[in-house]
């Protein structure tokens, strides 16, 4: 069982604590009639489907109930970091900094 | 009886004699006796047979790695359980223990023929046996091959035990107490560190207990065992856990142990669990699972009586018994004369020594002569002899020729193919293995845990070196958990440099390929099925295994895997670690289904919700239905009714005058804040800004996709508050989706979301006089049909208690429903059912609240709809707010595919005979004279009979449905095909006159 740390909560909990919530990052079209079929499909149904490095989404659902991103890999299950909603993608660096 | 016990040896208590029965007959050993060996020491060797060959089998370990010994076990009625592995069950006074596998005995054993016919039963005999004729399938081999598959026989009654479970945390992890395990936990708990260690054997001390060779800073290994365990067990920081196995290694050091507490008991205190499950996370993990010694390949190599070498040191100096009166001993590794001289000094004559190695080490081979065993150095074995036991064996020198092969008689042959590390929590954590060609084993590489090998089980074998080893892995973990700690020195004297070699099949001079060379004993695998499978083409390691079934018992082959492995890369000419090792999964050994249900059975299983009617709905005799995780009230039969009778008596009551509905179940949300209409309007399919305080509307939830995800009725109580309910099964989804978009999507929105489900107790008032009842009870609302019409709300008291009353219907009637604080509940519901005597007042439950909304058309979603329905398809595009730019779903609604005309639509459906009722789930056809299989255009997703229409009534989802009104459908059964008419979806009361009526 693995251990996720909230952002918000700022403490690692296990991961009974938590629902998984998608690929993170995917955002909404601020006028969704104005999308073609072709870019509301690809906002519907396409998605990374990541070997290694993933954004995604969780929400410490039995705790204080907040949505947040996280980077996981893949191939190891494992947590790289988690960060607040709204933040963007996390880039090389901060990765490193948080594998290291 | 004990003629193989050699008094004063071994550990077991001579003066607490135990009695137990193995078939019926009473044997007698000790207590810290298994029941192998006390069978053992009562000369009984043949002990079960084997799985597909139905061959004589007896004794190959000492430990939890045996395949063969495998006993059904019984504690008593309810207590029994197959498939326990004799050599790690201990014994207790009265245990009954019974052999498996066989009929009508175990020495004769009718199975046996699979024996002779055993070319039939070759590697994926599975495939190619019962391939015709076809027809021989379902009525002739299936029923053959059921009847004779599986080992032992599962337990009939109700599991009585009950199990624990518990999650603990510490700094230090280590798991085994041999002598690795031992110093490593003895560092880590000096530092202060909290430790755990745990070890599956009902002792501590590992090898230690068997191997008395060695001593310890001028101890005899006992010796220092004890005073190591002592001072373990006098430290407040550690915890020892012996008959505690850890089962699985999984994220971030989260270990599994299983504890038995009262197995190894006569009689355990009441309330005391069997098992223990502990859910540890541990900072640091030391593993010194220690090693299994391999067994050697060769002809007739199952015989009872053949064993490793290891397990009979085991008996003879942990359990004070010989395994037999004349060993002979075969090897390729040193390990193996120890246990022949520690037998010889024992008195048992050892009648020969073989190994395969050209040269063995001059200390052996002199020891071995001052001892009076003869040695035959580059010899091998090429078969054994014995029907029950092994009586002889044939060895020849590997290089000589037939004529020098000779007969031994022996009475058990002690086999050793060397060490092979174990290294299955290790795999299960993902930690890398590394291939050692020079000793042949796979080896601990990278590890990705905070975690450490030591001793046997990192490949480091000889006392000092595994102390060593374990001294410092202790070290290093209770240093890295946060401790200080340094290691210490120990001084081995008397210990021996043990080597060997690693051999596939022994050599032979007879054809391999018709060699009855078992590599898995307990699933019957032998070596010329490795290389048949190889011929016919598998070469991945992972298709070997499931085409021969290596592996793949529930010993996960671990006496069998490194010796496949080594064979099927022989066969296929490449390299072992090309070949690949197959996975290792928890469990380690198998674990009970009680260990890992714990506390979670028969009512504890799972929750079932009540409502605070509930309990009133049972006293009058209420049949429940589970709805979600709730239990509700499904129909209140009178004496003498069946569920048919009693639905129509509610229905009719119903509509006639008055009926009562606990609808507490309803999912509810309170929508809070400034920006709660907007909110709504960008979620729901309706309008909401409009919708004036004290009115409601029934609104629709659509995923993004364009899909019915929910509906309910929602009122808004001010401006800025609104009362919203969900289906009974989707109020925590759709809550969830809610905050969902107000926290990623819509975070500029001042709105407030809290779940109020079991807040309130709702009870829907449903009938004609559904007004008259209510309202002499209602204060501070006007129930006048201008003031308070169908679809409103309001705040006010009923029966002296706050309400929030809803005119809505579910029914087609005039109806309400009431929302009271939910300790109030019982109190006005029993109100209610006093006052509406007058009214012939009828509780109804959810199979006629089920069949009063389907004859009015209204949907259930998640019965009616399945998540490929849009609100055009269901019929509720009137649901749809047009004018509005945007909300959930909406664009995809737009989709060219959502635009077809052939989608399945909702509709109704009509039986041609009305005395028909449609099975639900029932498939739809157009054309009943196809050829199968027919083309399905749609299904019934509810079917009732209706009292009120004096008929049966259906919805159904039909391509193109809409386009179907009064078309002729046909719904193939078992027993013939149905007709019905397409028709509305709405069967009773089109106009809705009765709503007001």
């Amino acid at each position: 069982m693995l251990l996720i740390r909230c952002p918000y909560c700022a403490a690692e909990r296990p991961e009974l604590e938590f629902t998984y919530g998608g690929e993170a990052h995917i955002v909404r079209p601020q006028n969704p009639s104005s999308t073609t079929d072709d870019e509301w499909r690809d906002f519907l149904y396409i998605r990374s489907n990541a070997r290694g490095i993933h954004y995604e989404r969780w929400r410490h659902m039995h705790g204080c109930g907040r949505f947040f991103n996280a980077v996981r890999d893949t191939v190891t299950d494992k947590f790289v970091m988690t960060y607040k909603a709204g933040l963007p993608r996390p880039d090389q660096a901060e990765l490193e900094a948080a594998r290291s | 009886m004990s003629t193989f016990r050699i008094p004063g040896k071994g550990r077991v208590d001579p003066s607490k004699p135990v009695q137990f029965t193995f078939n019926d007959k009473t044997y007698d050993g000790f207590e810290g006796d298994t029941v192998a060996s006390a069978l053992l020491a009562s000369g009984q060797h043949l002990v079960g047979r084997s799985f597909k060959y139905h061959r004589p089998r007896g004794f190959l370990s000492a430990g939890s790695e045996e395949p063969n010994a495998l006993l059904g076990i019984d504690h008593g009625p309810g207590r029994v359980e197959p498939n326990s592995r004799a050599t790690v069950v201990e014994i207790s006074q009265g245990l009954k223990t019974i052999s498996q596998n066989h009929w009508p005995s175990l020495e004769r054993d009718v199975g046996a023929i699979n024996d002779v016919l055993y070319m039939l039963f070759s590697a994926g005999f599975y495939y190619k046996t019962f391939m015709w004729p076809k027809s021989f399938w379902n009525k002739v081999y299936e029923p053959i091959i059921r009847g004779t598959a599986g080992l032992g026989k599962s337990p009939t009654l109700p599991d009585p035990d009950i199990y624990s479970s518990r999650f603990a945390h510490c700094d230090v992890l280590v798991v085994g107490a041999g002598p690795a395990g031992l110093a490593a936990a003895l560092e880590a708990g000096r530092s202060g560190a909290k430790v755990l260690l745990v070890d599956e054997q009902a002792e501590l001390g590992g090898s230690l207990l068997s191997e008395t060779d060695g001593g310890i800073d001028g101890l005899t290994g006992w010796a220092w065992l004890k005073a190591s365990v002592d001072e373990l067990a006098g430290m407040a920081n550690v915890t020892l856990l012996p008959r505690t196995t850890a089962i699985g290694y999984y994220h971030q050091n989260f270990v599994g142990l299983c504890q038995r507490i009262t197995d190894h008991l006569a009689s355990a205190p009441e309330g005391t669990p069997r098992e223990r499950m502990w859910k540890v996370r541990a900072k640091q993990v030391v593993l010194a699972q220690g090693a299994i010694e391999k067994p050697l390949v060769f002809d007739g190599n199952d015989r009872p009586g053949v064993m490793l070498a290891s397990a009979a040191r085991t008996y003879l100096n942990r359990y004070g018994v010989k395994v037999g009166a004349s060993p002979v001993v075969v090897t390729t590794h040193d390990s193996a004369w120890l246990a022949a001289f520690d037998l010889a000094r024992a008195g048992v004559k050892v009648v020969a020594i073989i190994d395969i190695r050209p040269i063995v080490p001059a200390h052996l081979t002199a020891s071995a002569s001052a001892l009076g065993i003869e040695v035959l150095t580059s010899w091998t074995v090429t078969g054994t002899k014995g029907r029950l036991r092994i009586s002889s064996l044939r060895a020849k020198p590997i290089h000589g020729s037939a004529a020098q092969a000779r007969e031994f008689a022996c009475d058990t042959l002690l086999m050793s193919g060397g060490w092979n590390p174990t290294l299955h929590l290790f795999s299960h954590s993902q930690g890398k293995l590394e291939w050692r060609e020079d000793a042949q084993v796979f080896l601990p590489s990278k590890h990705v845990e905070q975690s450490r090998c030591a001793g046997a089980g990192n490949g480091d074998f000889g006392l000092a070196r595994v102390l060593a080893e374990g001294a410092e892995a202790g070290v290093d973990a209770a240093m890295d958990a946060g401790f200080t700690a340094k290691a210490s020195i120990y001084a081995v004297n008397d210990e021996l440099d043990m080597t060997g070699i690693s051999s596939r099949e022994l050599p032979t001079d007879r054809n391999a390929d018709t060699a009855k060379a078992f590599i898995d004993f307990q699933n019957d695998v032998t070596a010329k099925d490795i290389r048949l499978a190889v011929r016919e083409g598998f070469k991945s390691i992972e298709h070997i295994k499931r085409y021969t079934t290596t592996g793949m018992a529930t010993d996960q082959g671990k006496t069998s895997n490194i010796n496949g492995l080594a064979i099927a890369a022989d066969a296929v000419q490449r390299p072992v670690p090309s070949v690949g090792l197959t996975t290792f999964r928890p469990p380690y050994t198998p674990t009970t289904f009680g260990a890992f249900a714990g506390y979670n059975r028969g009512r504890l299983f799972d929750v079932t919700r009540k409502t605070s009617i509930d309990a009133w709905a049972e006293e009058h005799g209420a049949v429940f239905e589970p709805v979600a995780l709730w239990r509700r009230a499904w129909y209140f039969p009178k004496p003498g009714e069946d569920m048919h009778a009693a639905v129509a008596r509610e229905c009719k009551a119903t509509r006639d005058s008055l009926g009562i509905f606990d609808a507490s179940t309803l999912g509810k949300i309170e929508i809070v804040g400034p920006d709660a209409a907007e909110f709504l309007n960008r979620m729901y399919t309706n309008p909401w800004s409009k919708l004036q305080p004290g009115r409601c509307r029934y609104g629709v939830l659509l995923g993004e996709d364009g899909f019915i995800r929910d509906d309910g009725v929602i009122g808004r109580l001010t401006h800025d508050r609104f009362h919203v309910t969900t289906t009974t099964g989707g109020a925590a989804r759709v809550l969830n989706m809610m905050e969902d978009y107000l926290q990623t999507e819509f975070p500029d929105l001042k709105v407030w979301l809290t779940s109020t489900t079991e807040q309130w107790s709702v009870i829907a008032i449903n009938g004609p006089n559904a007004r008259n009842l209510l309202a002499p009870l209602v204060e501070g609302i006007d129930l006048s049909e201008e003031a308070f019409p169908h679809m409103s709300v309001g705040v006010g008291r009923i029966c002296g208690v706050p309400t929030r009353l809803f005119r809505m219907s579910f029914s087609g009637e005039r109806g309400y429903e009431v929302n009271v604080p939910a300790r109030y509940g019982r109190a006005v519901w029993e109100k209610l059912i006093a006052e509406g005597q007058a009214y012939g007042v009828t509780p109804y439950g959810t199979e006629t609240m089920h069949v009063l909304r389907a004859e009015k058309g209204y949907i259930i979603v998640g019965q009616d709809t399945d998540g490929t329905l849009t609100p055009d398809d269901a019929g509720l595009g009137w649901a749809i707010g047009k004018a509005k730019p945007d909300f959930v779903g909406k664009r995809s609604l737009a989709r060219p595919d959502m635009l077809k005309t052939d989608r399945k639509h909702l509709v109704g459906l009509l039986t041609a005979d009305p005395k028909v009722v449609l099975e639900e789930g029932a498939q739809i056809v157009l054309d009943p004279n196809q050829s199968v299989p027919m083309t399905m255009v749609g299904h019934v997703t509810s079917s009732y009979w209706s009292v009120a229409l004096g008929r049966s009534i259906a919805l159904a989802v039909i391509e193109g449905g809409n386009g179907r009104m009064g078309e002729t459908v046909h719904i193939p059964m078992p027993d013939g095909t149905l007709q019905a008419e397409v028709t509305g979806t709405v069967f009773l009361d089109p106009e809705n006159t009765r709503l007001s009526a």
